[in-house]
């Protein structure tokens, strides 16, 4: 099973299109989508404008693959998940985000195991084929993430 | 308030998706005190069950209408909670909280979003004056001036 999430500020119809042309073109009925704002309504994709935090994290957590817009929510719940990711990045330029965050966001994912980061959404057919046998994000350092909770409490109880 | 009556009232603030995301992962920095949650969504804030929790509004695009109404709301919820210590992870919101519990003695942390690799955010850079701890999750961008780089939440 695939789910696809592109947040709920602004459309993303070129992801959810891409995908949606991908299921049809290769007879999926297993593809899930949020997406939010976007006008373009699928025809071969399960799809939701919203979800609860619940029904978003059981979608993710059954899914083979998540792809996601660049989003800082959707990376943290696909690492959390321990979901292989796919990104397709937001760019300000086509209307699909205030400022290029997500490419620069995207600039840093690439480094990362178990995340891939297409430019192109015809991009997105190669990854989404093989998602079942994707590496997933591997266990990452948790090192920084420790150091800033021993900050905080630090903080909290100076 | 949560049923800690020595720890000290903290109030986490921020808004919703990826911000809210990253406040999750910091709370187990402030467990064993008192902690009250304002964030956008009511359904993210119904996870964390030790809380009390108050809905604001998102100011995401700066209307003045808006950012009007979720400063009222801000107001509102640090007249209620009067916390010692205010924490967030942006944006708009917490930029408000930080700034008004100043002028009521709070202690108050700033921890930019993981999502500004190039640059502190507009809210984080404005929030500035306003922050006794003031981070940014990228090594990068840590300055002697602020912020500073203490870790990140992923």
């Amino acid at each position: 099973m695939i789910f696809v999430t592109v947040g709920t500020q602004l459309p993303f119809d070129r992801l959810v299109c891409a995908v949606d042309a991908w299921a049809a073109g290769r007879g999926r009925e297993d593809v899930f989508a949020q997406i939010g704002s976007t006008s373009y309504r699928p025809t071969h994709i399960h799809w939701h404008e919203r979800l609860t935090p619940r029904a978003f994290r059981a979608y993710a957590e059954a899914a083979d693959a998540i792809v996601a817009h660049a989003g800082i929510g959707a990376v943290l719940t696909a690492i959390e998940l321990a979901r292989p990711l796919i990104v397709l990045p937001r760019r300000a330029d086509l209307g699909e985000h205030r400022n290029d965050h997500q490419l620069a966001t995207a600039r840093q994912l690439e480094h990362y195991s178990g995340i891939y980061v297409v430019r192109d959404p015809r991009e997105l057919y190669e990854w989404l084929d093989g998602a079942g046998r994707l590496a997933r994000p591997e266990g990452t350092d948790h090192g920084p993430h420790e150091r800033l909770l021993r900050r905080l409490r630090d903080f909290v109880e100076g | 308030m949560t049923d800690h009556p020595h720890g000290k009232r903290i109030l986490a603030v921020c808004s919703s998706g990826g911000h809210w995301m990253q406040m999750r992962r910091l709370l187990p920095a402030l467990s064993g005190h008192r902690l009250a949650l304002a964030s956008v969504h009511p359904e993210d804030a119904g996870e964390v069950h030790q809380a009390d929790t108050y809905v604001i509004r998102d100011a995401s695009r700066w209307e003045p209408g808006g950012v009007l109404v979720v400063a009222w709301q801000i107001a509102g919820v640090l007249w209620r909670v009067r916390p010692e210590i205010i924490v967030s992870t942006g944006a708009a919101p917490g930029l408000f909280a930080l700034a008004l519990g100043k002028l009521t003695g709070a202690r108050t942390a700033w921890i930019d979003s993981l999502a500004n690799v190039e640059r502190v955010s507009l809210s984080g850079r404005l929030a500035r004056p306003f922050a006794d701890l003031y981070l940014t999750q990228w090594e990068h961008l840590a300055r002697p001036e602020g912020p500073a780089y203490e870790g990140r939440v992923l």
